[in-house]
């Protein structure tokens, strides 16, 4: 008898630990074994690490060797070799400032009746300030020639305010200014011949500043990005894999690949392998649709889920960004003057010319629906000032396919409107008519509505608007990726606004989990009182 | 009370202890993991859970297949014929005679290892409880392969009900083992194979032959 059982408990034993064998693989396939996911793999093959070679050196070009005396004259330097280079350059939006290519469909662009909620609106080129970020040369938009420079040049050298002062120096016949013009143009000549594509600073003079300065629009897209980390964004870090933009903004006949306003930034997401003249401006085009391990669950996700979802675990990591702009309240004023209050990270949170600002760090997304395409209220579409304007808007629905799950920053602002017309309106903001120097916002509303030919009706209040910004930089590293419980969890899931479909571990049916608990107490409380039943009767048995 | 001494026979092959030790662990670890993604509770962490869950369960699932294999081998599928006879003298003795100290109304034997409540029980856990389990939960792990075809909101809410259905029956089940002629009687019978009975139960020559042998 005793041999049975010590034979059975070592049958039990020897069950036990088969069982926990079987169990290994399950705890073993963790990131940290070796084995390489797909994704990387391909990504690798995809951007082989290679310096950019050219058969031209600029400094030994004839034509750049001489003592400019405008920017235009560089220009026509340049043209005379790139002899397509400025016709191209003139078809992009970079040039235009509209999103169609028929130059005179005014709806989306910073040159037509597309609005934000920031500094509003370019009124048609005719806010000068925001011609500062123009690609041609001395803001004169597009009357003036392309200033070629402000892409293809990397010593930082601010060449207009150069040929400013050097045309100044040139005015009178003192011949002391007229050494200074010279040795001005000597660094102007030393500077020209810094010719590159385009590095990281180069796009970030205008895309990190976009909304009037560093980080105030995007979250995604700062100053921090101009020398960042591998924490900061894994594909851009200079301890990294080291990307300039174009590296994924490729670039075909001067156009650089990316969403432009309605347009998404690409048709259909593909994978270099299925199209390998594609640009390589989705995470899809080197890391492939599978992009993790062949066994691995998130795979199943890249359907529904965006790759920017879980692997950009929150924005403005580095730098804080602007999180609203209250318009309504500009004018104010201390001792009679304009004045300036800083906040928390040394960011101003009130200027008497802009309003009230609201700044945050490491803010965590809002995620929508999203097949790459942006709706956009223009100065030109009617608003209703009962609700919250939304003046752009992700587009997409659970049954188009096209449509994943993405994060946003969700920008608030509180921005004139016309009060007849039901429209934003397009107050013009630089210059000396501009709001900022006269603070007369009826006066801006009139001339900058009248640039872009939007009539006014003179009556004018404030309404509640958002702007979504889509989030789709600064992508953290695969450690740094949300955990499941991010989203898998009943109270606190980053996705409970998305509630179309049912996610494991944030939902449950109310009367199945009701029906269950009740009888497991139920069950719970007859075998309970039953055991107290047979311990008082103690089974029937007397002493 | 009647005084009855008891013997001990051998109940439970080694197949049957096994298969119910392989069955009770799995059972409870999926239990257990699958509450943890049914989102009531935080233990394993999520990823943990989900892996060691579709683990199991497809273990499980081929497991299953010899199991049935076995049962229809062996004719052991008759011992969950369902039958009415004694039915309800096994009900009254639960709810009852237990507390008098009145004997089992069905004594095990070989031919019959379960009594007409147990008959019902298990043939309902495994050929309903079990099968509905066993291909939810089958095309919820698939449910990306099958493009959607099943809505998952469905097939979560069959899993996670009849998941509570058998964490009662696990409930019910454990305290039930505690009712045998000692409080451990039964637990050891699964463990050693030898179950007690009284010594008026009709017991077959090979299973004395296994006594003397010890």
């Amino acid at each position: 008898m005793k041999n049975q059982i010590l034979s059975t408990c070592g049958l039990a034993a020897t069950a036990i630990v088969t069982l926990l064998c079987f169990l290994i693989p399950v705890f073993a396939s963790t990131p940290e074994n070796g084995e390489e996911a797909m994704g990387r793999r391909f990504a690798r093959q995809a951007v082989k690490d290679s310096k950019q070679w050219t058969t031209t050196d600029h400094k030994k070009m004839e034509i750049l060797n001489k003592n400019f005396t405008s920017g235009e004259e560089i220009t026509k330097a340049c043209v005379s070799c790139h002899s397509e280079a400025a016709t191209q350059f003139h078809k992009t939006i970079h040039w235009t400032w509209l999103a169609s290519e028929d130059k005179s469909d005014l709806r989306y662009g910073k040159a037509g009746f597309s609005v934000n909620n920031f500094c509003i609106s370019g009124n048609a080129m005719e806010d000068k300030g925001c011609l500062s970020c123009h690609t041609g040369w001395n803001q004169k938009g597009i009357q003036g020639e392309v200033n070629c420079l402000k892409c293809h040049n990397s010593s930082g050298f601010n060449f207009d305010e150069a040929f400013s002062d050097v045309k100044s120096f040139l005015e009178g016949d003192d011949p002391e200014t007229h050494e200074m013009a010279k040795d001005i143009q000597q660094e102007i000549k030393k500077a020209v011949t810094q010719v590159t594509f385009p590095e990281r600073k180069n796009c970030g003079d205008c895309h990190f500043n976009g909304g009037g300065g560093d980080g105030v629009k995007h979250g995604d897209l700062d100053t921090s990005l101009t020398k960042p980390n591998r924490t900061l964004d894994v594909h851009m870090g200079t301890d990294g894999k080291n990307f300039t933009c174009t590296r994924c903004h490729t670039t075909k006949d001067h156009h650089i690949s990316g969403r432009i306003y309605t347009n998404p930034a690409v048709e259909s997401h593909k994978s270099l392998i299925e199209d390998d003249l594609a640009p390589k401006i989705t995470c899809v085009s080197c890391h492939s649709s599978t992009p993790h391990k062949n066994d691995s669950k998130m795979n199943d996700h890249t359907d529904v889920v965006s790759c920017q979802a879980c692997h950009i675990p929150s924005y403005a990591r580095v730098n804080p960004t602007m999180m609203r702009w209250d318009w309504s309240k500009a004018g104010k004023m201390k001792d009679g003057k304009p004045y300036v209050e800083d906040g928390e990270f040394g960011k101003p949170i009130y200027k008497t010319i802009k309003g009230e600002f609201k700044w945050a760090k490491n803010v965590v997304p809002e995620y929508f629906r999203f097949n790459g395409s942006l709706t956009s209220t223009t100065a030109d579409d009617v608003i209703d000032p009962g609700k919250i304007v939304e003046v752009s808007r992700p587009v997409g629905e659970k049954s188009d396919p096209k449509a994943l799950i993405f994060p946003f920053k969700i920008h608030q602002g509180k921005q004139p409107y016309d009060k007849i017309h039901n429209k934003l309106l397009a107050p013009i903001l630089s210059g000396p008519k501009g709001f900022w120097t006269t603070l007369d916002m009826n006066d801006a509303i009139e001339r900058g509505n009248k640039a872009l030919g939007i009539p006014y009706s003179g009556e004018f209040d404030y309404v509640e608007t958002t702007y979504a910004v889509p989030i789709t930089h600064m992508v953290a590293p695969k450690e740094a990726a949300l955990a499941c419980n991010e989203c898998h969890i009943r109270k606190t899931s980053r996705l409970a606004s998305i509630t179309d479909l049912y996610i494991p571990g944030r939902d449950q049916f109310r009367l199945v989990d009701t029906i269950g608990w009740v009888s497991v107490l139920g069950a719970l409380a007859a075998v309970l009182l039953h055991g107290l039943g047979r311990f008082f009767t103690r089974n029937g048995k007397e002493d | 009370m009647i005084d009855q001494k008891t013997i001990k026979i051998y109940l439970y092959t080694r197949f049957e202890r096994i298969w119910h030790w392989f069955q009770a662990i799995v059972i409870v670890i999926l239990i257990l993991t699958g509450l943890e993604i049914h989102g009531t509770y935080s233990l394993l962490g999520f990823q943990t859970a989900v892996k060691l869950h579709n683990y199991l369960g497809l273990t499980w699932l081929t497991l299953f297949a010899f199991f049935i294999f076995w049962l229809l081998t062996t004719g052991e599928w008759r011992q969950y014929i369902p039958t009415t006879k004694k039915l309800f003298l096994v009900i009254r003795y639960y709810a009852w005679d237990i507390f008098k100290g009145g004997p089992h109304p069905v004594q095990k034997s070989t031919h019959a290892k379960h009594n007409p409540l147990q008959r019902l029980a298990y043939l309902g856990i495994s050929a309903m409880l079990l099968p509905v389990q066993m291909v939810t939960g089958l095309l919820y792990y698939l449910y990306n392969d099958l493009q959607g075809l099943f809505p998952l909101s469905i097939l979560a809410g069959i899993h996670t009900l009849i998941a509570f259905f058998l964490l009662n029956f696990l409930i019910i089940h454990l305290y039930m083992i505690t009712t045998g002629h000692s409080v451990l009687g039964h637990i050891a019978g699964m463990i050693t194979g030898w179950e007690e009975v009284y010594k008026t139960t009709a017991i077959e020559d090979w299973e004395t032959k296994a006594i003397r042998k010890n």
